[in-house]
């Protein structure tokens, strides 16, 4: 799948301080019958956003006005920990979240977000909390220069791991890379055989 | 060839997998092209993938190394007389449907309805013999790590890695830490492999082990069966780590003689030489090392949302201090801190999924539940991990130990491990289960789980409150 190129994101600020974040919060499993990659925004954090009557609960951060809309989620640690299940960052995309900032990022959630073009940042504890002072406000997110914009003109350094970042910012077709390897697969199979 | 070479570095089993499966190391620009020798398949991970090679016309490229079966939103109800189970919605029913068009369609071996041999698909590989030492191993799915208990690299990938592995055989990855989980002495009486990695998790915290591998050692590992190494590796994910593993051993290899994918006669034994020589290097080095002591290990349960929230089956709640994440745990559980959990009232008991799925596991459980009753109140489910679990379990008699009791005897699947395919617990229940993972609404919206050994959980069945397997005589009384 090729994706479209992410250079730069300027959206709302979304946080959501808890710690822990597993992939049954983030979607549901039993909203994972679907055979589709789309759709699934609406079910993303179906439990917390939604009371068992399906009324959007007003404490929950993401259904605040000022946070609603919000394409730049910061998460306390250990987001995305649980499933492989890709559906976690399928629903976050879909529901429009395309940065995810975080101090510690579960591995496997981070290497599916990164596939799908949802940035996964993680910052240390000093700059999470300046980031969290903005919540509701505009923050832009640069990954050709690996920074967090504030609105007050602080930056915010991050580092992406080089091949993810590179192939997001040229949109690199990561299994097209792979299929132009095949002599070396090659090569390596019949190596093993003999 | 495992050896170190005169003058090499001593390597650990993952350095030397690792190695030994680099189609193209890693740069700094690019990550490693990993090789990978057997892939497993289930019904909720790979449609997206299986749409993705369509797309771009492209064939399954080793469907030799591919095996696929049905079990997260597969029904555990006997099936109708169509043939088919009765499915939880239309949705259940198609993805099922859609991944045996799949296997048709790109030719891949379905361990399917009436295959004899359909199961959870952690418990099927090692089954067949599939899972081998030195093997790299992916799956959709996160508990792929149990697969580890066999010397072998095994871990979970999102669904376009699916994709990646189905169309090349490869993955991207880059070189994960390594991290040796020492555990000295030997587990007492009464004490099982999910207490043990309930307690390392608890040790570790659920973001311990992020970045690594673990490498579990010592004697006390030495010791388990492989089906309790299977229990062991399985949750090295609730640790955060990306994969768990234990060297291959003489267990190793008398568990896997005369499986159906193992060589035979002489070839065999030259298997078992060559599987024994991924064992870590005398002097290899690790990232990091932690040490647990077994004796030290109690039967252990979760009293949180999260597996790294555990304490001994018979202790107080522990205080969360200020922590309000604990706290928030704490009020979705019901429990009060500083007051023990024993004496709880339970509503549903599951003994299943690929953490305790396996015969070994139903034996534990039957073995409390023999010749009693389960409290009349309590809703108890037994899910075998495979089709050959259940006929194996069937010919020594265990279902009839559980229906006796008044448990309900399934067919095979995840099943309450997942609550994605009809059976789940109701809103505010308490469950004790022995699957891994008691995230909040796991098991169900609203539903409450406690995890446990099969032991404990049979305990709890049968006294209608959480309850210490050690003291079943006692409970039985309180629950005639
Ligand atoms: S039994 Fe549970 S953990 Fe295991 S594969 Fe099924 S859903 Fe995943």
């Amino acid at each position: 799948m090729s994706l479209e190129p992410v250079r730069r994101i300027e959206s709302r600020l979304a946080v959501l301080p808890a710690e822990d974040i597993d992939t049954d919060q983030i979607i549901p499993a039993r909203f994972l019958t679907t055979t589709e990659r789309r759709g699934l925004g609406r079910h993303c954090f179906a439990d917390w956003r939604y009371d068992g009557s399906g009324r959007e609960r007003p404490d929950f951060p993401l259904n605040r006005p000022e946070q609603r809309g919000a394409g730049v989620l910061l998460a306390g640690r250990n987001f995305g920990c649980g499933s492989s299940r890709e559906h976690a960052p399928w629903a976050l995309l879909d529901a429009g979240i395309r940065v995810l900032i975080s101090t510690r990022i579960a591995d496997i959630f981070r290497n599916n977000a990164l596939k799908n073009g949802l940035l996964a940042i993680e910052v240390g504890a000093d700059a999470w909390t300046a980031i969290a002072a903005f919540a509701g406000q505009s923050i832009a997110v640069d990954l050709e220069r690996e920074r967090i914009e504030l609105p007050d003109g602080q930056c915010i350094g991050f580092s992406i791991e080089r091949f993810a970042r590179q192939c997001l910012l040229r949109g690199v077709d990561q299994l097209g890379y792979l299929l132009a390897e095949e002599a070396a697969i090659r090569a390596f199979e019949s190596a093993r055989v003999a | 060839m495992n050896h170190p070479a005169p003058g090499q570095r001593p390597r650990t089993i993952i350095d030397k997998i690792w190695d030994a499966h680099l189609v193209r190391a890693e740069s700094e620009d690019a990550p490693a092209i990993l090789y990978i020798d057997l892939h497993l398949l289930h019904e909720v991970t790979s449609p997206q993938a299986f749409a993705e090679l369509r797309a771009r016309g492209l064939r399954v490229r080793r469907p030799d190394r591919t095996l696929v079966t049905l079990d997260h939103s597969t029904p555990t109800l006997p099936a109708g007389a169509d043939g088919r189970p009765p499915f939880a919605n239309p949705a259940a029913a198609e993805q099922v449907a859609a991944l045996e068009r799949h296997c048709a369609e790109f030719g891949l071996e379905l361990h399917g309805f009436g295959s004899g041999t359909r199961g959870v698909v952690h418990v099927m590989g090692p089954e067949l013999g599939a899972t081998q030492p030195g093997m790299t191993i992916v799956c959709g799915d996160s508990h792929t790590a149990t697969h580890g208990a066999f010397g072998a690299l095994a871990f979970g990938i999102g669904t376009t890695e699916v994709g990646h592995v189905l169309a090349t055989q490869c993955l991207l990855q880059r070189r994960p830490r390594t991290m040796a989980v020492t555990v000295d002495g030997r587990l007492r009486p009464g004490v099982t492999a999910k207490d043990l990695i309930l307690h390392i998790i608890g040790v570790l915290g659920v973001d311990g082990g992020t970045g690594h591998v673990i490498e579990y050692r010592g004697e006390a590992v030495r010791a388990l069966s492989m089906e309790q190494r299977m229990t062991l590796c399985n949750m090295s994910i609730e640790a955060g780590a990306r994969a768990g593993l234990v060297a291959p051993d003489e267990t190793t290899v008398e568990w896997l003689r005369g499986r159906p994918r193992v060589p035979a006669g002489a070839d065999f034994e030259r298997a078992a030489k060559d599987w024994l020589a991924w064992a870590s290097d005398p002097g290899a080095r690790y990232d990091r090392e932690v040490r647990i002591d077994a004796a030290r290990v109690e039967p252990t349960i979760t009293w949180g949302t999260n597996p790294g929230q555990v304490m001994a089956v018979d202790a107080c709640v522990p205080e969360p201090a200020s922590d309000a994440q604990a706290r928030r745990a704490l009020d979705y559980m019901g429990f009060r801190c500083g007051r023990p959990a024993l004496g709880s009232r339970v509503d549903v008991v599951f003994i299943g999924s690929c953490t305790n799925g396996r015969l070994s596991d139903l034996r534990e459980a039957a073995a409390l539940l023999r010749g009693r009753r389960i409290a009349p109140h309590v809703r108890m489910l037994v899910v075998p991990g495979s089709e050959q679990v259940k006929r194996a379990a069937e010919a020594e008699g265990l279902d009839r130990v559980f229906t006796a009791a008044g448990a309900e005897w399934r067919e095979p699947g995840c099943s309450m491990c997942i609550a994605m395919n009809g059976d789940q617990v109701a809103p505010g229940q308490l469950a004790v289960s022995t699957s891994n993972r008691n995230f909040e609404g796991r098991q169900g919206p609203g539903a409450r789980t406690v995890l446990a050994s099969p032991a404990t959980a049979a305990a709890c069945a049968v006294a209608g409150v959480i309850a210490d397997p050690r003291s079943i005589p006692i409970l039985e009384e309180q629950a005639a």
